[in-house]
Parts: structure tokens; sequence; C-alpha cells
């Protein structure tokens, strides 16, 4: 892929990212069409973007509900995934559950559950099965800075790594786990200081910059493609939002949001694609309308998409049911 | 040539094994080692470390792997040492594994294998029957064999199942119990309960290593000409309230008899099951006999108090009688 089209990538997957968290948090949520939770990834999206356009097809995803790129990217339409917000019948789990709760095993992504760090120790279980089936996959295990305080991220990322297997490790950092800041959450400086503890290389990169990010996921995933086993990338950023959408972060200092909206990373990788010539202000402002208009459709799709049936209620406990 | 409960699970698992190469054991000390119980001696020399993996002392790691790769199309068999430590997992099979289907279609033929309950003077943290945690729990299957035959062919059906398993085998059946098995390969369904004695009189409906107590108590009650049928429950989830009440309609009277403790037992779901399908059948007082709400305790004489035994069955059958 040459750096314009990989630019032309990076861009396209993060507005439409925005675009489609906007439209719902923004949108959709205040005119009472979202009922549910919202959490969106603004500012975030140099990771999910950056990440994801380095897997291969038989990588296996964890995506966290910060990550919404990683399904764009993937495939997955944001008609289908604005259904999900609205719990439509055509979204991902077709009403079944809210939000980032989704996963697809036809495009190799798996869900999230609410206590997010859940997800780490089932990722080393992927990685194992691919290395076992002899497959050549790794797995792309995502969390924030939060999920390392828990239990079962530490067993999951010790059994990964005595077990040598096929995982990145891929921390967004934006600092506060709902209002609780990285003071209050671990003594050391950086997630990615836990790494040596697991004997585990560990690397910090500009998470709003999505070409390094890119860079980095490369870095890792090819170090665990040759079974070499995990490595953690701990991806710096800022959650430009409240925990969710009903959450309005006065605890956050507001420089911290102003400083932070300077290092916008679309914003940051414009100005970069007009002064490495990747693109023109008329192909950006081109995509952006785009982007818009996609998800219109997206929009007007998921509208039309009906409830689900209360009969369908007890299906699906079970296979047989 | 008898097979003691305990040799009939790792056939179980050794045939599978030998059948299926997309199935694989993980747990503490189960390899070289055996494991705690030696129920996995000399599958590691069989199968080699890639298909029976020495993990750390890790349960969540433990759980939440199995269901990595059974998402991946594995069929994990994972073990717990003893059932008492599944609680460290717990996030992991009622949150990930259970919901997995009902949320987003997604299979996970996942088995955790349990060593659970009393008897053995293990005290409070290795002789818990932790069942009904998750047995209250949809999408989960849960089974609970009290025969070498059924220990058997559970396990094989729970390995080939699509759907995440909790097979709770009883430490104290490991090997007290023996019985010759078919030689011709055999599974066991889920999800159907057996009736293992006949009887016309009463009903004893039980699982695990209570339904030896049940049998004994039976024993006792036919000398004094009672006529007792036990049902032995297998399953647990889901739950074949068609076999119990069936036998309930038979004898008019019914003992609801586990080891788990008192409260949120397998005995109240049973008796309100009983009282909506089956009420006008009944003549007596639907009852329970159980362990008490307390801890399970070390000591011999307080264990003994605390489990149920033939005597306290028998009990409970006379005072039901005279009702």
């Amino acid at each position: 892929m040459s750096a314009a089209d990989l630019a032309h990538n990076c861009l396209y997957y993060m507005s439409l990212m925005r675009e489609v968290e906007d439209r719902i948090e923004r949108k959709l949520y205040r005119q009472g069409k979202i009922v549910g939770g919202v959490y969106v990834g603004r500012g975030q999206e140099a990771i999910p973007v950056g990440t994801a356009l380095v897997a291969e097809p038989g990588d296996v995803l964890f995506p966290s509900h910060r990550d919404m790129a990683v399904f764009l990217i993937r495939g997955v339409t944001p008609g289908r995934i604005l259904a999900q917000y609205m719990g439509r019948a055509g979204g991902v789990t077709g009403g079944r559950d809210a939000n980032m709760h989704m996963g697809d095993l036809n495009h190799n992504i798996v869900s999230i559950i609410s206590a997010l760090a859940a997800t780490v120790p089932v990722a080393a279980g992927a990685a194992l099965a691919l290395r076992y089936q002899g497959k050549n996959g790794v797995v792309f295990s995502y969390f924030g800075e939060g999920s390392t305080s828990r239990g079962d991220w530490h067993e999951g990322v010790n059994f990964a790594t005595v077990q040598k297997l096929p995982v990145v490790f891929l921390c967004n950092n934006n600092q506060y786990a709902y209002s609780t800041p990285l003071s209050l959450q671990m003594a050391c400086a950086n997630v990615a200081d836990r790494g040596p503890a697991y004997n585990m290389p560990a690397e910090i990169v500009d998470g709003n910059d999505v070409l390094a990010v890119y860079e980095a996921t490369r870095r890792a995933v090819e170090y665990a493609r040759a079974g070499n086993g995990p490595y953690l990338l701990e991806c710096k950023t800022f959650r430009m939002t409240g925990h969710s959408a009903h959450d309005a972060a006065h605890y956050v200092p507001k420089d911290l949001f102003e400083e932070w909206g300077k290092l916008d990373p679309i914003t940051r990788f414009e100005a970069r694609m007009l002064a490495e010539g990747w693109g023109t202000q008329t192909e950006i402002d081109e995509l952006r309308a785009a982007v818009h208009r996609e998800v219109d459709e997206g929009v007007a799709w998921a509208e039309q998409s009906p409830y689900p049936d209360p009969a369908t209620l007890l299906d699906g406990v079970y296979e047989s049911s | 040539m008898s097979t003691t409960y305990l040799e009939a699970i790792r056939e179980g698992l050794w045939e599978e094994m030998e059948r299926d190469p997309n199935v694989f054991l993980l747990g503490e000390d189960i390899g070289a080692y055996g494991g705690a119980f030696k129920v996995t001696a000399g599958l590691f020399e069989r199968f080699g470390a890639r298909r029976v993996v020495d993990t750390p002392i890790s349960e969540a790691a433990i759980v939440g792997a199995a269901i990595g790769a059974a998402l991946m199309g594995l069929r994990p068999v994972a073990e717990m040492q003893f059932a008492d430590f599944i609680t460290c997992g717990f996030d992991q099979i009622v949150n990930f594994a259970a919901k997995c289907r009902y949320r987003w279609n997604a299979s996970v033929p996942m088995v955790v294998r349990a060593p659970s309950g009393g008897g053995v003077h293990g005290g409070p943290f290795h002789s818990q029957n932790p069942e009904m945690w998750f047995v209250r729990t949809p999408g989960l299957k849960v089974v609970a064999p009290a025969t070498a035959y059924d220990a058997k062919g559970l396990i094989k059906s729970a390995i080939r199942d699509n759907d995440p398993v909790l097979f709770f085998e009883h430490k104290a059946l490991y090997r007290r119990i023996k019985e010759d098995l078919p030689t011709e390969e055999y599974t066991v369904p889920i999800g159907k309960a057996k009736v293992v004695r006949e009887g016309t009189d009463l009903t004893i409906v039980t699982y695990g290593a209570m339904v030896w107590v049940a049998l004994e108590a039976a024993g006792t009650l036919a000398e004094e000409g009672a006529s007792v049928e036990v049902v032995d429950l297998r399953t647990l989830l889901p739950l074949d309230r068609e076999t119990v009440c069936e036998s309930v309609k038979k004898t008019s009277k019914v003992l609801l008899l586990h080891e788990d403790t008192r409260t949120g037992g397998m005995a109240g779901e049973l008796a309100a099951s009983i009282s909506e399908s089956v009420f006008e059948y009944l003549d007596g007082p639907i009852v329970r006999v159980s362990a008490p709400d307390t801890p399970v305790p070390y000591s011999p004489p307080l264990e003994d108090a605390f489990l149920p035994n033939a005597e306290k069955v028998v009990e409970k059958a006379r005072w039901l009688f005279r009702y």
C-alpha cells in the first residue's frame, strides 16, 4: 500500500468512527432513540485505526468499548452498528446487547463484556487456539489503563507470556477510569512499566498519532507472529468526553481538555497529509462529505430496521433452543 | 474389570481426546503430576504438553483461556483443582461463557470439571457444593453424575456439547464406587434424569453422592414395608422436571435430598416445580433433607452432623409416612 493510500485509509476510518459516534452521542441519544448507555472514543480514533489496519484477516480482534473503528475496518457497516445502539433487529446482536458489546466471528471479532479486563484471558485462549491449530494468526487484545488494575488482566497476561502466545496487548491509556485519574489507579507512571514484570517487551507510543500507532503495531505484531510471545503497546491518549454520554466529566480539569484538544488525531493528521502531499484539501473535503453521506445512509438503514420480536425472547440461550 | 468413578472420568476424557484432535485439557498440576486427584494421570504421557496444558495457579486465566479456545473452535476441558476455587473464575463462567450465544450467537463448547462435595474432611474450602451458583445462570449446563457409568457417559456428552458445561464430580465417590462398564462406546444424554430405583410409596429426588444415601435409605425403608422410588437428576441444568413430576404422580409423596446447603438449594426449585405441575397428586407436604446453612466444617463430628445421611433421610421419610 502506498503512503498516500494508507493515509487515506487512516483518515477515512478515523473520520467515519468520529461521525458515527457524533451522530450517536450528539443526535440519536439526545433524541431518545438510544435508550441505553453511550460510550465513545472521541479523540482516541488513531488507536483502533492505527492498530486494526495492521491486522490480517486471520488475526482475531478483541476491541474495547472505545474501539469502534475496529468493526468498521473489518467490514461491519455503520448501519448495523447504529442499529445495535438503537436496539434494533438489524444490529450486530439483534437487540440482545447494547452499544459496543458486540462481536462477530465471521469478522474474527470477539465481543467484550462489561467487566472489560475479562477479555484478556479469553484473548490469551484464542491465541493458544491459533497456535494449536497451526495458524499464523495474532490476537489483538484491547483495553484501557483501567483494566490493568484488574486481577484477570494480570492472569491473562501472565498466562500469555508463560505460554509465549501470539498476542499483542493494546492499551489505550486515556488517563481516566470513569472518574478515577491515573494517580489513583496505579503506582507506576506507565502501563508499559508493567511489561518487565512479565518479561514482555513494552513500548509507549503517541496514541494521537495514527501513523506512529500503525508503525508500532507493525513491530508488535511482527514480534508476536514470529513466535516470540506477547508484546505490550501503550498508546497514550486522552478521553475527550465523560465516561459515557450521561457524564459531563466535571472532575476533569478544563485545561486538560484544551491541551489535548490541540492534539486531536484527525485535525493533526489532516495537516500532516497536506504537508506530506498525501492528499489535497479538496480530497479531504470530499472524504468528509462521503463519510457524512455514508453515516446518513447508515442512520436511515438503522431507523427502518424493526425492533426484535418479543416472541424470540427465549431463543438462543442454548444451541438447541 | 470394575472401573471406579475416577477412572470412568479419565476413560471418558481419554476416548474423546483420541476421537477428536480439537479436545485438549488445561488446569493446575494436570500434566506430569496427573492432577491433584490423578484424574488426568497418563494423559500427559499419551497426548503431550500441547494437549494437556499445565497452567499457573490462575482460575480466571484457565476458564478465560478455555473460553477463548472454544470460541476459536477447540473443545477445551478445564480442571478446577477443587470446585471451591471456581469462584476465582466466576465472572468468566457466568458473564462471559454463559452469555456468548444469547448475546452474539457465539458457541463456547467448553467443559469445566469441578471436584466437589464433602465427606473427605476437606474443611470449608475443599468440600463445597457450589452447583447452584451456576444452575441459576441461563446459558450454562450443569451436570453432577452419581455413578461411574454416568460419569463417563456424561463427560463425553459434555465435551461434545456446543454449550458451556460445568461438570461437578463428587470427590467422595472417586474411589469409593466402581462398576463394570460396557466395553463398547456409549454416551449419557445431558438433561435426562434417571429412575435408579422404582417404588410406589415415596419419591426421593437427589443427585451426586446423595444418590447412594437415598438408595441406602430406600433399603432400610423397604424393610419397614415402604416402597421408595429414587430419581437421580444427573443433570441440574437444564432440569428434567418431567421425570420428577411423573414419579411424584406415581407415589404422591416426595422427599428432596441434596448435600448442598438448604437455602437456595435445588430442593427449592424442585418443590416449586412440583407444586406448580402436580400439586393435586400430592398427599403430603414436600419435604427436604439437606445440609444446614453453614460453611462445611472440618472436624469429623461436625462434618458428620453437617452432611445428610441415610438415617436423616429415613427419619424424614417416616415422618412423611405418618403425616
